[in-house]
């Protein structure tokens, strides 16, 4: 997994709460068997109309947006469907970073497994970083996971919260199995003492 | 000794290492595997030369694509793809499969169950969200992604950071034509979809504890449509009796459960959460939203937006009314509708099928619905056929089909077309869960049955049942 450690990038709003995996990436979606690609279905029927056209009234569709790394939503964002498809079209799209109030588990823990980080600010602090997105044309905001930070060109210096473990994970890149295979002793002693049952 | 909840029990059972600040890698005992969420995972074993640890706990079977009819003739060919690379990758893997061809195929978390696969206390895992579904039997059962599906493929473990516990304790009892799902979508009107989000629930009270297996089932089946990890019912001897004899289930039976007895919470142990709800005052359950939250009862109207606490809830609702097309005030029971869904991990067991059908019989589907019956396994299909409930069914109208996930996500044909609305009893009423521009409202299997009948939404109360059995 590519580490994370810092990045400047322009910001796109999805203004909704409980944005969930199925918005984030339709099922009709879900049949490919490899894992990129998908970055063109994201918030598919959002963003085009049922004729295929671009729904120019979706926010992130509109030209100030092009280019995003970045995307600010609201509470609950990647509730419903475990579907990993979710990060990965988010990935796949640019976005490297999401902020919201509040994330569901499944989608929240998917995300770092695929080197996205998902922030989570207080309601204020993520209405105030909307309002900030909508003054400026090209808004941008630097995210800076050694220090925790977030910054922008206009005085912002906000501090945000995260997991030690997790900040660690993204900062090396970390690969998962292969630090869960270094107690592969325990996992064949945890298994000796199974009840026979469990099989 | 120090007093702990179910969960901290099969928490503690399963940590196989724990470090200061670290997540816990918990053993795992059971992955159910299904072609939708696998395929990258497999491939990912492939690209690492790794193998699946312990095949012999591992189960898979197709049901997300599978068509409910003409069924080997899979004509979206990714759809095939999808199906033919499960098999392939079971294959080389050695993992069990249930196909097409064999009768124990079905949505995973209705196979799971009834083939003895869940059992109390096991950790279990699937790249699928519902997996809530198995904590019924007093399992920690929850979904997982990919990346985490590939992990235990590889490992038969997962890094876990350990869920704060909550209670969900349900007071008084049942009164007739309340339903298990009006429960559960009885508790996500109230507290919402995000109340539990960190939390492994438990659920308790005798509104639960007299509730059989399959009903228990579609309760923690939605527990992920409150935030929840997983959901948990204490097992009793409902569940021993349900699993004694499954194919699965274990062959030293009575001493396994004597190992289940010990699974319940301590008397005096501490959540760190407890919610009530009131079951007495509770009747059948509609949502008129896009979330599942966003439900009322039957005798009810759509809300206001204005009268709603909070500015995200309002807006959420205005949003959620225009999707849907209703008009604040409108009574829940004026609602037409077009289709109707009866099936899914929540509701497609026997025991939905037959409160359906009792509902059916005698009567005839409103001539401008259609109302598809889609049994959550092979089994459950055949049982049905043995009570007859097919029958019933297709005398009524509705059209009969082969198991499967079918409408409740639509990935198979089963698709509604844009601004059809439908009684369904599945679990989510996301914009576009079941087709684009497709307006879903949840309902038991009983209210499904008599908005089929109707044409709109009815009190199932109310419902004059022309069943021999009864009269």
């Amino acid at each position: 997994m590519e580490p994370f450690k810092k990045l400047t990038g322009i910001v796109a709003p999805v203004d909704r709460v409980n944005v969930d995996t199925d918005a984030i990436i339709p099922k009709q979606f879900l049949k490919r068997i490899e894992r990129s690609g998908f970055g063109q279905f994201l918030f598919y029927e959002w963003r085009f109309h049922r004729n295929g056209e671009v729904n120019t009234e979706f926010e992130p569709n509109k030209p100030r947006y092009e280019g995003a790394s970045v995307l600010i939503s609201r509470a609950n964002f990647g509730c419903g469907s475990s579907r990993e498809h979710a990060p990965w079209a988010i990935l796949d799209y640019g976005f490297k970073v999401v902020i919201a109030p509040s994330y569901a588990d499944i989608f929240y823990n998917n995300c770092f497994q695929n080197g996205i980080l998902p922030i989570k600010l207080s309601e204020e602090q993520v209405e105030d970083l909307f309002q900030r997105t909508a003054k400026h044309d090209g808004y941008k905001l630097t995210v800076d996971l050694e220090n925790k930070k977030l910054t922008d060109e206009y005085g912002l210096d906000l501090a945000f919260d995260l997991d030690e473990h997790r900040r660690q994970f993204l900062l090396l890149g970390l690969d998962n199995i292969g630090l869960t295979l270094q107690h592969q002793d325990e996992i064949t002693a945890y298994e000796q003492k199974r009840p026979a049952y469990l099989g | 000794m120090t007093k702990r909840t179910l969960f901290e029990k099969i928490w503690d059972n399963h940590v196989i290492h724990q470090e200061e600040g670290k997540p816990s890698i918990i053993y795992i005992d059971l992955h159910l595997v299904h072609e939708v969420t696998s395929p990258q995972a497999f491939e990912g074993l492939r690209m690492t030369n790794r193998k699946v640890r312990r095949p012999d706990l591992t189960f898979a079977t197709m049901d997300h694509n599978v068509p409910t009819k003409d069924r080997f003739n899979i004509k979206d060919p990714i759809s095939k793809q999808q199906i033919d690379t499960l098999t392939q990758n079971c294959a080389d893997f050695g993992v069990k499969l249930f196909d097409l061809n064999n009768i124990d195929q079905g949505v995973v978390h209705v196979m799971g169950p009834e083939i003895g696969l869940t059992y109390p206390g096991k950790t279990i895992v699937c790249g699928d969200s519902h997996t809530s579904t198995h904590g019924a039997f007093g399992a920690l059962a929850f979904g997982i992604g990919t990346s985490e599906v590939e992990h235990v493929m590889a490992t038969q473990c997962l890094q876990q950071a350990k869920p704060k516990t909550m209670e969900v304790r349900f007071n008084g009892s049942r009164k007739p034509g309340v339903t298990a799902k009006d429960l559960i979508l009885g508790v996500i009107a109230k507290y919402g979809t995000d109340f539990a989000t960190g939390f492994v629930i438990e659920y308790t009270g005798e509104a639960i504890r007299t509730l059989t297996m399959e009903e228990r089932m579609t309760v923690c089946n939605m527990s992920i449509e409150g935030g929840a990890r997983a959901g948990l019912i204490a097992p009793d001897e409902t569940t021993f009796n349900y699993l004694r004899g499954r194919e699965y289930a274990p062959a030293n039976y009575d001493e396994a459960v004597e190992d289940w007895r010990k699974l319940t919470t301590d008397e005096g142990a501490a959540y760190d959460v407890v919610v009530e709800f009131d079951v007495d005052s509770l009747i059948p359950q509609v949502t008129w939203g896009t979330s599942p939250g966003m439900g009322t009862d039957i005798t009810s109207s759509v809300p206001f937006p204005k009268d709603l606490p909070t500015e995200n809830e309002r807006k959420a609702a205005e949003k959620a009314l225009e999707y849907m097309d209703l008009k604040p005030g409108t009574p829940m029971s004026e609602i037409e509708i077009d289709y109707v869904f009866i099936g899914s991990c929540t509701n497609g067991r026997i025991e939905d099928l037959r409160a359906a059908a009792e509902i059916a019989r005698g009567y005839k589907v409103s001539e401008k619905v259609t109302a598809i019956v889609v049994p959550g396994s092979g089994r459950v299909k055949l049982q049905a056929e043995k009570e007859g409930l097919d029958k019933i069914f297709v005398e009524a109208g509705f059209e009969w089909r082969e198991a499967g996930c079918s409408m409740c996500l639509a990935m198979n044909p089963d698709v509604l077309e844009p601004g059809q609305r439908c009684a369904s009893t599945s679990n989510r009423n996301f914009e576009g869960r079941q087709g684009r521009d497709g307006r879903t409202h949840l309902v038991s299997p009983a209210m499904a049955a008599a908005a089929a009948i109707k044409g709109r939404f009815t009190d199932v109360r109310d419902w004059n049942v022309k069943s021999e059995v009864l009269n």
